[in-house]
């Protein structure tokens, strides 16, 4: 898996996964973001890091803010960005996954931001696509959704200051969830003292232990001397496919309300990768409280995917 | 060429418990004699096999030869000279074509490919039930008559019990044998990977081991109270193995067999994503490997199959779960299953019986052995010869194989079919 996402000299071409690369790599986006977050505030909030350059997003899956950070990422470095919606009907009208992206190859694009509801689809894509563009994933189905992840992490960082020693919780619908697949890679890798996934069984992968976490069945028992609380989306769907009998009982069991939130550290930090569902995985007084960190996620999603678009656009400028 | 006679060879054919150094002799196609020639035999064609093994034809219980139907992706005729390289001269081919055999017209249509190929014996199996929904039954009689050696329920699941104790109690009172894949349709819920540490890090949608043996476990209750023989088609874990033991132990009338890549691939051997891994039932763990490989050594497992799938290369062409599953896998069998026997898992006995007279048993056939009287269907391979997996060395049309460019010990240098050279090795 690194082999296709670093280039000879070890550095980053492709954004597939957290799988793999190293900590020093990690910690060198969350240097590179550290230094893009001054932009952000100044008068002309841009950088001609990535003049000239041409970034397609490629959208196969609805998405309002991933989209928009990374088109305003992409724009922050002066590139010129097309951001496309491709339904998944028009792939159904027959054309393949591959021509669409031998078609956009055509038309001289540097770089991909793909979203895909397919597991594996942006490995594929950096697989089969010309050698000089890089592909940065944005979320294939169920397995990655790497710069997500760097952005928790750089948040964590900015709030926690070290990774050494901290307890992360992460609650809710793991199986389904690329976020926290590549949330769990990011922490072991950085250093971590404990992942701990809490959730009931139907939402958890069969061999999750394997992943590098603890895991738990009870909220109360989970929250016990954590220091960061990552909760996940809930989809409705999960309902109607029998892995969970209602939203209340839910909630009951597994939503985040301020008098759970006591139980975790005082100074435990609450994170959610959005759109948050209030009232089904968090309380609004807990998602909009003084331990909530989730607005500041969002902004520091662009400085993030500033710094990965440019680190992955570097190998082909030298 | 009438009289064949093939000398120097290491005879080994199990059924007949011989495995000696000797000669054939092949006459009007068939067997003449082993081993004691008479004096007065007198042969057209002299066939020299030092160093090389002399076997019956192998008899391959699960293919894919994709006609009618899906002519792109491979043809009787491509597939039958891939299939007459590997050694094979006997071949079922499931019911999943398109159309479904479930008519009498497809499958003599597939008889009749099968005979202007003029390759290996093709024998169709009837879809157990109409277009293999697993709603009403298929004209089993007449799909008989017209040439079909079994029924089965191809890659589909029959969700309706009672469907299946129907169809079981009609192919009983015709006499013909189920061929079954057990294969849960809920707990498989579309599924791509084994339910494993694998497919939890990619976030593959996954297929637990319980999807096959609760379909096995209910299917074993149907032959029980049916009475129909059935044969489970390319099992995968451990706990399957062990139950198709407990039920010949039992005294049920069933067999088994497993595919010849599921003996030496696990989840972990899947490269990322990489589509030519993409096999159903897929590939389990080290565990599972180990105890189909001894329920192979030890009798539970009687059968080895190719379950060849040729592929297009678009079919391989996606993300993972969006591609479509299967190997095409005929012309690695024989130096499959020799590599089971140098990493001693199983004798060169047993890989030899688990390809020729144990599936001929299962189908009623009365081949898979050089018993004198007995059709000419001879596999001869030279157990030590090398060589590479790639274009120059390839027949099928299907390119689909995980073991593409390695090198492999063990190649065919000669097949007969009822005492006609199909194939022979190019010098």
């Amino acid at each position: 898996m690194n082999n296709l996402q670093l280039n000879a000299e070890g550095r980053l071409k492709h954004f597939i996964t957290i799988e793999g690369l190293s900590r020093e790599l990690l910690t060198e986006i969350l240097d590179t973001a550290e230094s893009f977050v001054g932009i952000t505030d100044q008068q002309i909030k841009k950088v001609p890091l990535l003049r000239g350059k041409t970034i397609v997003n490629l959208f196969f899956e609805n998405s309002t803010r991933t989209r928009t950070t990374f088109e305003l990422a992409a724009k922050r470095l002066s590139a010129d960005v097309l951001s496309m919606s491709i339904s998944t009907s028009s792939t159904s009208k027959g054309e393949s996954l591959l021509d669409t992206i031998r078609n956009l190859e055509a038309m001289f694009v540097d770089m991909f931001v793909v979203r895909h509801g397919i597991s594996g689809a942006a490995h594929f894509i950096a697989s089969h696509t010309a050698p000089h563009i890089s592909v940065i994933n944005a979320g294939d189905g169920q397995h990655a959704h790497p710069t997500q992840a760097m952005l928790d992490m750089f948040t964590i960082r900015q709030i926690k200051k070290s990774f050494i020693g901290l307890r992360v919780a992460i609650i809710g619908d793991i199986l389904h969830s690329r976020v926290a697949r590549s949330e769990i890679q990011a922490l072991n890798i950085l250093g971590v003292e404990e992942v701990r996934v809490i959730a009931p069984k139907t939402l958890l992968p069969a061999h999750v232990h394997t992943l590098g976490v603890s895991v738990c069945h009870d909220l109360t028992e989970g929250l016990k001397d954590i220091d960061v609380i990552i909760m996940l989306r809930l989809q409705k769907e999960r309902m109607t496919s029998a892995l969970l009998p209602s939203e209340s009982e839910y909630f009951k069991c597994f939503g985040l309300t301020e008098k759970k939130l006591k139980i975790a550290k005082p100074d435990a930090i609450v994170m959610h990768p959005g759109p948050i569902n209030r009232g089904v995985e968090i309380e609004s007084h807990v998602a909009d409280g003084k331990q909530s960190v989730i607005l500041k996620q969002v902004s520091n999603g662009i400085a993030v995917r500033m710094a990965i678009m440019s680190m992955a656009m570097q190998p082909m400028s030298q | 060429m009438n009289k064949i006679l093939i000398k120097n060879g290491r005879i080994i054919d199990p059924a007949n418990a011989i495995d000696q150094l000797g000669m054939i002799a092949v006459a009007e196609g068939k067997i003449f004699a082993v081993i004691d020639i008479p004096a007065d035999f007198t042969p057209d064609y002299v066939l020299d096999a030092t160093a090389q093994v002399v076997c019956p034809g192998f008899i391959d219980l699960s293919t894919r030869l994709r006609e009618p139907g899906q002519s792109r992706k491979a043809t009787i005729k491509s597939e039958a000279r891939a299939a007459a390289s590997a050694g094979v001269t006997s071949l079922c081919v499931h019911p999943d074509t398109k159309p479904v055999i479930d008519t009498a017209a497809v499958a003599e249509l597939i008889k009749e490919l099968a005979n202007k190929a003029g390759y290996p014996q093709i024998y169709p199996i009837a879809a157990l039930t109409q277009k293999l929904e697993g709603a009403e039954l298929s004209s089993m009689l007449a799909l008989k008559q017209a040439g079909c050696i079994a029924v089965g329920n191809g890659n589909q699941a029959i969700k309706n019990l009672l469907i299946l104790r129907r169809a079981m109690e009609y192919a009983a009172s015709h006499d013909l044998l189920l061929m079954f894949r057990p294969n849960d349709y809920w707990l498989g819920n579309s599924g791509c990977a084994h339910e494993g540490v694998v497919a939890t890090r990619y976030g593959l949608p996954s297929i637990p081991d319980a999807a096959e043996t609760i379909a096995l476990d209910q299917c074993l209750e149907l032959a029980e109270l049916t009475g129909c023989r059935v044969h489970f088609g390319q099992l995968s874990c451990k706990r399957s193995v062990i139950k198709v033991h407990q039920a010949l132990k039992y005294g049920l009338n069933i067999s088994a067999d497993v595919a010849i890549h599921q003996l030496h691939l696990t989840e972990n051997d899947m490269l990322p994503f990489d589509s030519a891994y993409h096999v159903l039932p897929p590939l389990r763990t080290e565990l599972d490997k180990q105890y189909l490989r001894q329920g192979l050594a030890g009798g539970s497992i009687a059968c080895l199959c190719s379950d060849h799938q040729p592929h297009d290369i678009d079919a391989k062409l996606g993300a993972f779960p969006e591609t479509e599953p299967g190997v095409s896998s005929l012309e690695t069998l024989l130096p499959l299953m020799l590599k089971l026997v140098t990493e001693h898992a199983i004798t060169l006995e047993q890989g030899i019986a688990a390809l020729s007279c144990n599936p001929a048993k299962t189908l009623g056939l009365a081949r898979g052995t050089l018993t004198p009287g007995r059709s000419a269907d001879i596999c001869i391979f030279n157990p030590q010869t090398q060589w590479q997996v790639n274009a120059d060395n390839w027949l099928s049309n299907g390119l689909n194989t995980p073991f593409w460019g390695q090198i492999f010990t063990g190649r065919v240098t000669h097949t007969l079919q009822a005492g006609q050279c199909i194939y022979s090795l190019a010098e």
